[in-house]
């Protein structure tokens, strides 16, 4: 079929079975824009920042499992989109990203809007493309599909100059992609999988360590029934949150910086880490000399890079986690006794009540710690928690009850503030049963405020739960606890009226500093079903705690004074 | 043991900015490369690059590991027994002994392959660490200029 390479952009977002792409239109981008006009095989959603876009598709991502699709213009379109390529670099997000270009003939003359995008690209993607004919727009879109989600999944950006999406090209979207150069590894060695469950079955004290590899191989079912076999507790990463029911007895619960007294500890004391789809990251360790230190390592992932690049494993398996685990089980099912590590079970209940997860209620004013838990009381299963970045982040992390994969969506690696209102977005437009709650910071809910308008003209009503401290609290913390107090340009005293914006918007808003206000808030804002803001006014200088200060080891936190309740 | 030099030979696509892609992931990742060499494969579509790098053992597992995820690259040898040749050009005042210079030069693989008005330039083909003691050899002869072409390598 001879059609445009515009064409064929639309063209093979339908064949890959695209139903929503979140983008902002501009000059190189037009002939696409044009077609999408014309077409009615996706949904365009029209955000008003580019770095919004690339978050929302980021979200939707997340929590469909699919790719997530943007497109932006060129210049500055595509470099506000910089920190969106970035996050889903850092958090092996599948997407693909399609960015105009100046025409061809004027790439290389400082022509207007251009800037070198696959040169910026470059080292925050899996892969880009400068695309310079249209006739190969068909065979890069589908490699770029397939590579974003294969093997470690993550953003592909392809760069298509403005004359490329107006020259007329055969499309065949049937033909197979040639990779002779990528070929990732799914299954695992036999015998290293073979020594590794002997090794389980040998230890004392094993502990899974459970990281986000697995939600992107969507093994969390599987990772279920592994550890309800063999009886052996389990510690999960911040990506990981909701592979295990926060009610799984073998839980214990996340560990690293602000990771729980009994998760650290267990991760301390163990004799062997099965490190499932988890990358050994400087939060989760802390000093690496000190970390597991009287332990063996498994390590199971589909990036070989992530094998022994921090800490050495002496059971490498490079492999889907999926496949890798089922596997195992087939051998622990009869090598593994889960009465041999009940003893150990105790210990770790033991550490866990001598320091729970927990905080001190305060007469004054609402605990942001209370505001997690009781989202969770009112909305539990039925709301997918998206976040922002700081202490309100953790606090999330901490204290969600979270029942389900892909139901906490939030920016681990690059840790970007802004990113929570647009992700909620991109979430809720993927799940449109559940509640989409965004439980944000009073200063990242302004690095995106403006989507506020995305949201109300698309009817995808987000609910964001400001946490609001005044404060920049995460630096502030640091500050009080690092630099003697001195809170430097954190204080955020002076604030908009949150109630007026999201109304200005056509949402609705709500101030709240009692606990009924919240619950009334909330069960309104759920019914009535649009876009809010709940603007709590929390507790200004509560900390988040435990906490492990960067470098230090893991088993040295600081943890909370408990008062007599 | 630490930071030892090390040889790691690539092969690549041959096809736009895949060169960027590897010398990006060498400054991104804070490795650093002694020398580079780069040129197509005959009747192919790859192309070879040659990268001398120092760096621990692990660092070397990283870099090669971290190049294996690059889309473009076909397959990354290190650690495999290597044939290292490099070349270097020399630029002499004509003021010095010719036939001294090219006595040394045929030492190395190499001889006098120009003779201008007031310069001559010399050519050697051999191992880098060869190379090395040459260039110190030929300091007596007050060469003007010297360029190194870089390692190239096969496995044996
Ligand atoms: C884009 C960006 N800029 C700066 C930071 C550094 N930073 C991390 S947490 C934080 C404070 C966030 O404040 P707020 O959103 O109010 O959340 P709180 O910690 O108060 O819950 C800052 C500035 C960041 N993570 N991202
Ligand atoms: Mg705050």
């Amino acid at each position: 079929m001879q059609i445009s390479g515009a064409q064929i952009v639309i063209e093979a977002l339908i064949a890959e079975n695209v139903d929503t792409v979140f983008g902002y239109p501009g000059g190189a981008i037009m002939n696409v824009y044009d077609e999408i006009y014309k077409q009615d095989g996706f949904e365009h959603i029209l955000t008003r920042h580019e770095q919004a876009a690339i978050h929302a598709a980021e979200g939707y991502s997340k929590a469909s499992g699919k790719v997530g699709v943007a497109m932006i213009t060129s210049g500055p379109g595509f470099t506000n989109a910089v920190t969106g390529l970035a996050d889903a670099y850092m958090d092996s997000i599948p997407m693909v990203v399609i960015s105009g270009q100046v025409p061809m003939s004027l790439i290389g003359t400082d022509a207007f809007q251009e800037i070198d995008a696959v040169g910026i690209s470059r080292s925050c993607t899996k892969h880009n493309y400068l695309v310079t004919d249209a006739s190969d727009l068909g065979r890069v879109l589908k490699e770029a599909f397939y590579i974003a989600a294969s093997g470690r999944p993550g953003p592909v950006h392809v760069d298509i100059p403005k004359d490329v999406t107006a020259q007329i090209a055969e499309f065949d979207y049937s033909l197979p992609i040639e990779l002779e150069t990528y070929k990732p590894h799914t299954k695992g060695n036999t015998r290293q999988i073979k020594k590794a469950v002997e090794a389980i079955a040998k230890a004392k004290r094993p502990l899974f360590y459970l990281g986000g590899g697995i939600i992107n191989s969507n093994a969390s079912e599987q990772i279920r029934e592994f550890v309800k076999m063999t009886g052996i507790p389990a510690v999960e990463t911040f990506m990981a949150r909701g592979t295990l029911r926060y009610d799984d007895p073998m839980l214990i619960s996340m560990l690293g910086m602000h990771g729980s007294y009994a998760a650290n500890m267990a991760m301390s004391e163990t004799d062997l880490v099965i490190g499932l789809g988890a990358r050994f990251d400087d939060r989760v360790t802390g000093k690496l000399s000190e970390f597991a230190k009287n332990a063996e390592v498994i390590h199971v992932d589909i990036d070989p890079a992530s094998i022994s690049k921090l800490v050495n494993a002496n059971y490498p398996i490079v492999g889907d986690v999926k496949i890798v685990v089922e596997a195992m089980m087939e051998l622990a099912r009869e090598q593994v006794k889960s009465s041999r590590y009940e003893s150990w079970v105790e210990t770790i209940n033991n550490f866990d009540k001598l320091h729970p997860l927990s905080y001190n209620e305060d007469v004054e004013r609402i605990k942001p710690q209370w505001v997690i838990e009781r989202i969770g009381e009112l909305l539990g299963d039925d709301a997918n928690i998206s976040t922002d970045v700081g202490q309100h982040q953790m606090w999330s992390a901490q204290f969600y009850p979270f029942t389900r994969a892909r139901q906490f969506i939030s920016s681990g690696g690059l840790g970007t503030m802004g990113f929570g209102f647009p992700a909620a977005i991109g979430v809720k437009r993927a799940d449109m049963k559940r509640t989409s709650i965004n439980v944000t910071g009073d200063g990242s809910i302004l690095m995106n405020i403006q989507e506020l308008m995305t949201a109300v003209e698309k009817k995808l009503p987000v609910i964001n739960v400001i946490l609001n401290n005044n404060f920049l609290g995460m630096v502030r913390q640091w500050q009080t606890l690092f630099y003697d107090k001195r809170h430097s340009e954190t204080d955020l005293s002076v604030q908009p009226d949150f109630v007026k914006v999201a109304e200005s918007f056509g949402g609705i808003g709500y101030r709240v500093t009692t606990k009924e206000e919240f619950d009334a808030a909330l069960k309104d804002a759920v019914e009535k079903n649009v876009v809010a803001i709940i603007d709590v006014q929390v507790h200004r200088m509560e900390n988040v705690l435990p906490m492990v200060p960067a470098g230090g080891s893991l088993f040295n936190m600081m943890l909370l004074e408990q008062k007599e309740k | 043991m630490e930071n030892e030099r090390r040889v790691v030979s690539v092969i690549v696509v041959n096809e736009a900015s895949v060169l960027s892609r590897i010398t990006d992931l060498f400054s991104g990742r804070g490795y650093n490369i002694e020398s580079l060499t780069v040129a197509p494969i005959p009747e192919s579509k790859y192309s070879r690059l040659t990268i001398v790098t120092a760096g621990s053992v692990r660092v070397i597992e990283q870099i090669t590991k971290q190049l294996h995820k690059l889309i473009p690259i076909l397959r990354v040898y290190d650690h495999v027994d290597f044939v290292e040749k490099e070349m270097a050009l020399i630029k002499f005042p004509l003021a010095e002994s010719i036939t001294d210079i090219d006595i040394l030069c045929q030492a190395y693989n190499g001889k006098i392959v120009n003779v201008g008005e007031d310069m001559i330039v010399a050519m050697v083909a051999d191992e880098p660490r060869r190379i090395d003691n040459f260039l110190k050899a030929i300091k007596r002869f007050n060469p003007k200029e010297i360029v190194r072409g870089g390692a190239v390598a096969l496995e044996r």
